[in-house]
């Protein structure tokens, strides 16, 4: 068996895999990780399951130690980090011997970096998923802390070294534009207030966590009145009386009473989350095809690509 | 009217107004959903007037999930035998009405120009039905109690309600499954544990619930706990 000793944590880390599916109608969040391109890269880099389990953490200031052999990959924010001293790259590949020290410094340009052991963090399985979602106090359900034990699936170094190649990185901009598919009430909307959405700039509040990212800027000025409740959709875009949007991630509440423009998809989701308080985001209108599509071909990929000899390029199978 | 709003679900709104019948409707067309054995569904969430269908998008696109929906939807609209699962289960809950547990009760009684006793007689009488779960894992939003004993929210939401803990806000009632910041009317406690990670949500949207009063010996003696309060 091989494992991270928790020295640190940083500033909150949590394990997120994929998320829950088939819970809400129990009241109980999605979950999962924030940033799908992040998360699926650093699995993707250890041929692990699509739906493994990878640590969250928000910000960095981790620091561990290894027991046993060890393979990892980190990828997200950019942030120092070093292995005994030694500086190395996210994005890629990372061999941890017995004894080795992983520390992760802090990002100072984006909010979250994934840390993937081979064949995923072995963690119980609660609701068929190892996502942990902090605001619902489920018992066994926690922020990881000094001391766990962060156990690989997967012990050794099986694997070669690889590399993200740049192109397929998600670019970690200092400014995102996130696109809007207009749906549920959109056309309750004066096309005045739609307009203001789509070419204000807003920025990320500091109110922002793994529930919703509220936005400050232009308000609308005559948001429609409280719907009846109803489900929401990841990603969806809530407007409450004061006009400021929310958009709201993967530990949202199941159903919710505040009007809806429509919903950011869950790509552009990712790049939200990766946004530090102040950072600036617009909005744009696109079509659901166009969206859908897009994650479709992202499955695909993960799923029929293989790494070549090199450790640099994929190919398709 | 059925409506994708996402990448991966389908909003179906089934009327523009709570009624009664609706439950019942949802919870036939959910059964529904379920029998087909569609093997892209990931999740269905009912609510008070619609249904949310959260699907696979890698095995199924917008446009196969809309059109199989839609010929569901309509084949349902034509059931009307089919009322079994449509009443669903009765669930009896007894709770210890006092100013003990009940730390509104007594606020709500004055407000209300009944006495306490009268208000625990009218929030006991009715039979209510889950229109929908949320806010928390298992938080069971249920309606509509006597309008006589309808109250707003609290102004500002306590920092912290306790588990099992019995609410009115408007012409709603709920038990807050776990402890939690809430701003309901509280009126008395439940010792019936409505969520646990093992057995899930007690109640689901479709139930009927009814609220039986019971003594403090009794609660204490079905588990129940006294030693929390609310804080303020």
């Amino acid at each position: 068996m091989s494992w991270l000793d928790v020295i640190s944590p940083g500033v909150q880390s949590t394990v997120q895999d994929a998320g829950r599916q088939g819970y809400r109608h129990h009241g109980l969040a999605g979950g999962g990780a924030l940033d799908i391109r992040s998360y699926t890269w650093a699995n993707k880099l250890l041929d692990n399951p699509r739906n493994a389990a990878c640590l969250e953490i928000i910000l960095g200031g981790f620091h561990g130690v290894a027991r046993g052999q060890l393979q990892i990959a980190l990828t997200g924010a950019e942030a120092p980090v070093a292995i005994n001293g030694n500086p190395v790259q996210l994005w890629q590949t990372l061999n941890l011997n017995d004894g080795d020290e992983l520390t992760i410094g802090h990002s100072t340009t984006h909010r979250l970096i994934y840390l993937a052991v081979a064949g995923g963090l072995d963690t119980p399985l609660c609701f068929d998923s190892r996502s942990v979602v902090v605001r619902e106090h489920v018992a066994g359900l926690a922020p990881v802390k000094p001391d766990d034990k962060l156990t690989a699936l997967q012990p050794g170094h099986e694997l070669p070294s690889r590399f993200v190649p740049i192109s397929c990185r998600p670019g970690m901009q200092p400014d995102v534009t996130l696109r809007l598919v207009p749906g549920y009430q959109y056309s309750l909307f004066k096309r005045t207030d739609i307009l203001r959405l789509t070419t204000s700039v807003y920025t990320v509040s500091e109110q922002s966590d793994r529930m919703g990212f509220r936005l400050q800027g232009p308000a609308l000025a005559s948001p429609p009145a409280g719907i009846i409740s109803e489900g929401i959709a990841q990603g969806a875009m809530q407007i409450p009386g004061d006009g400021l949007p929310i958009v709201l991630l993967n530990d949202c509440q199941t159903i919710g009473g505040y009007p809806k423009p429509g919903v950011v998809p869950s790509l552009d989701c990712g790049a939200l989350a990766q946004q530090l308080p102040g950072a600036n985001i617009r909005f744009e209108l696109t079509d659901l095809a166009t969206v859908q599509n897009e994650r479709r071909l992202f499955e695909h990929h993960y799923h029929q690509t293989r790494w070549c000899q090199n450790g640099r390029s994929l190919a398709w199978l | 009217m059925l409506e994708p709003v996402s990448e991966d679900a389908v909003l179906i709104t089934l009327a523009e107004a709570i009624d009664d019948a609706l439950p019942a409707r949802i919870t036939r067309l959910t059964q529904s959903l379920h029998d087909a054995n569609l093997p892209w569904l990931r999740d269905l969430v009912p609510s008070y007037t619609t249904l949310l269908v959260v699907y696979d998008p890698v095995r199924v696109d917008f446009r196969e999930v809309t059109s199989r929906l839609r010929a569901i939807v309509k084949a349902d609209n034509t059931q009307t035998e089919r009322t079994v699962q449509a009443t669903g289960d009765l669930v009896e809950l007894p709770v210890y009405y006092s100013v003990e547990s009940g730390p509104d009760l007594a606020a709500l009684a004055a407000e209300t120009g009944l006495s306490t006793a009268e208000v625990i007689a009218r929030h006991s009488a009715l039979e209510y039905r889950v229109h929908a779960l949320g806010f928390a894992p298992g938080f069971a939003f249920m309606g509509e109690v006597d309008p006589t004993i309808a109250q707003p929210r609290k102004p500002t939401p306590r920092k912290r309600v306790p588990a099992g803990s019995v609410g009115i806000a408007n012409r709603q009632t709920a038990v807050y499954p776990q402890a939690s910041p809430g701003g309901w009317q509280i009126i008395g406690r439940c010792p019936v544990r409505l969520f646990d990670p093992q057995h899930l949500s007690r109640l689901k949207a479709g139930d009927r619930v009814r609220f039986r009063a019971i003594s403090r010996e009794d609660f204490l003696a079905a588990g129940g706990e006294l030693t929390e309060i609310c804080e303020p």
